[in-house]
């Protein structure tokens, strides 16, 4: 999980000719400009194609047929198993699970390896800035196995205080949660470091990469990470389809969460056995054309690079803090764009942030606001709610002027300027 | 409802309201309060009211913290329901609180519109069951 400062240019306009989406005016007549690719990223044309391709080709359920569409499907299944493996830097195919998403692969981690696997007094670590996606399970968990969470404190401008790493882990700590790249704060955190310090005192390491997957490449043997999640709909792949990876001895080892048909090996009338992996982990019928739309995906965003993507990025991010930073009333929640990936978190004095999102989106700007699944952060924030432009790889430098120059048409609406 | 629709929203209705709210504070002799929040926006409200012997609303008083809708609904419906019975306030509809509002509002600032709203009918509603002071 590392990035590189500076590389070729993207050529956003040629990446914009491929969304669809971003081209259709408002209904008052605005140009979108969607600068909320943290919450669902949009999709490019090679992605939908591959949607309609599967459902107008080939469509069947997957590892069920021995007809031709049959085969055909779990063939196309199975190569975006392998794109996917490639991908995050995965061993195995078998250690790419399809899920629903982040949410539900953490949960298979959370109930199919805490349940079986965690003890009273057992230790969890958390920190505040994790999206409840990467809490809710583990607090669950805790309580049901009597289990202790500890917090890594937050430094003052918003990064984990790795000096404090120590503290909280011990030889009871038996895993750490921690996301790759904050969905409110931007931050990146330092997983090799994490990882290393877990592992020396035998904690497993479960990222939530839900953010980090569409901005920076992903290699789960370097560092080597446990567990790892990220969704398919902010990476400009279908909804309703997520990864799950593990190293293939703890999946092989921890228990299937959702049972029923398609992951099973043999079943007696009191008692089942479990299919091999993946399998196990995937039972009914997966969303099996997003599963295979995701893999275009994957080739979509491997075309163009992550150095290109994240050097383009970089530029919006330092923009959008530089042209930010000179409104009145204007606090940027987070580090600084060197520490962070392109997601700018801000309040502004006297607008609520959903009045002021609400206003944005008069001028076109499709902004968040809300608390965005981290409540705890806000809390520590000290704000109820944020309002959020997350950039992706078909953003502009001029859509950032566009936000800046409707965050002062809220302002003057609000009376404020 | 499109976008257009949206663009009078924060007209001087709404943020004269916002800006210069009335009755926002406490009262020292409220005869029942009731606070409640959205979180959505996690707007937050509290109404107060002072109520005589007949029933009728002599006072009523809110304070809260949250987008500029939820705050001016809230300011917009204890200038309404003064000077009502506890009857009246009972017969109101949320149509009529969000023809009060006179704004469009999205189903999603509904919410907002109507936080105070439904604070109210949940405490005049539980007058009947106590007639006692219910704070949350």
């Amino acid at each position: 999980m590392t990035h590189t400062a500076a590389g070729p240019a993207l050529d956003v306009e040629a990446v914009r000719a491929d969304f669809p989406i971003l081209h259709k005016p408002l209904p008052n007549g605005a140009p979108l400009v969607y600068l909320d690719s943290g919450a669902s990223a949009q999709k490019p044309r090679p992605v939908l194609d591959k949607l309609i391709e599967c459902y107008e080709n080939y469509y069947a359920n997957a590892h069920r047929g021995v007809y031709y569409f049959g085969v055909r499907i779990d063939e196309e299944l199975e190569a975006s198993r392998e794109k996917i493996q490639r991908f995050i830097g995965a061993a195995q195919p078998e250690e790419v699970i399809f899920t629903g998403g982040t949410t539900m692969s953490i949960n298979f981690v959370a109930y199919g390896w805490g349940r079986k696997f965690l003890k009273a007094g057992d230790e969890i670590v958390l920190n505040e800035m994790e999206h409840h996606a990467n809490l809710v399970p583990w607090q669950q968990l805790a309580r049901e196995k009597q289990a202790t969470l500890k917090y890594l404190p937050l430094t003052s401008d918003g990064r984990l205080d790795m000096s404090r790493l120590d503290d909280v882990l011990n030889g009871r700590t038996r895993l750490v949660a921690v996301s790759g790249m904050s969905n409110v704060l931007g931050t990146i955190n330092p997983i090799d470091e994490i990882a290393t310090k877990a592992h020396a005192c035998g904690a497993l390491v479960v990222v939530d990469a839900a953010q980090t997957a569409p901005h920076m490449p992903i290699d789960v043997r370097d560092p080597v990470v446990d567990f790892l999640a990220f969704s398919g709909h902010k990476f400009f792949g279908p909804s309703g389809v997520g990864v799950l990876y593990g190293r293939r001895e703890l999946l092989e080892a921890m228990d299937p969460f959702l049972t029923g048909g398609g992951m099973i090996d043999e079943v007696y009338p009191n008692y089942s056995t479990w299919a091999e992996l993946p399998a196990k982990f995937e039972a009914g019928t997966l969303p099996i054309a997003e599963a295979i739309a995701l893999g275009a995906a994957v080739d979509y965003v491997e075309g163009l690079g992550f150095e290109a993507i994240h050097a383009h990025e970089q530029r919006l991010l330092e923009k959008a803090h530089r042209v930010l930073a000179e409104i009145p009333g204007l606090v940027i929640h987070g580090p600084t764009p060197q520490h962070k990936g392109s997601i700018v978190s801000f309040t502004v004095d006297g607008i609520h942030p959903h009045d002021l999102a609400q206003l944005l989106d008069q001028k076109g700007v499709a902004c968040r606001a809300s608390h965005h699944c981290t409540m705890l952060l806000h809390e520590w924030l000290n704000v109820p709610a944020t309002t959020r432009a997350s950039f992706a790889l078909y953003n502009t430098e001029a859509e950032v002027d566009v936000l800046a120059e409707a965050i002062q048409f809220a302002r003057k609406k609000f009376r404020l300027a | 409802m499109s976008s257009s629709d949206y663009e009078d929203l924060y007209d001087d209705h709404i943020l004269d309201h916002f800006e210069s709210p009335y009755h926002k504070g406490h009262l020292e002799n409220a005869t029942c309060s009731h606070s409640g929040k959205n979180p959505l926006c996690g707007d937050r409200v509290q109404l107060e009211l002072l109520i005589d012997e007949d029933g009728h609303i002599e006072q009523a008083y809110f304070d809260g913290k949250g987008c500029a809708i939820s705050q001016a609904a809230a300011s917009i419906l204890c200038e309404e329901i003064e000077g009502k019975s506890v009857e009246e306030v009972e017969g109101m509809q949320a149509q009529d609180m969000l023809d009060l509002i006179k704004v469009p509002l999205t189903a999603t600032r509904q919410r907002c519109g109507l936080l105070g709203f439904k604070i109210l009918k949940t405490m005049v509603y539980s007058l009947d069951d106590s007639g006692g002071n219910d704070s949350t």
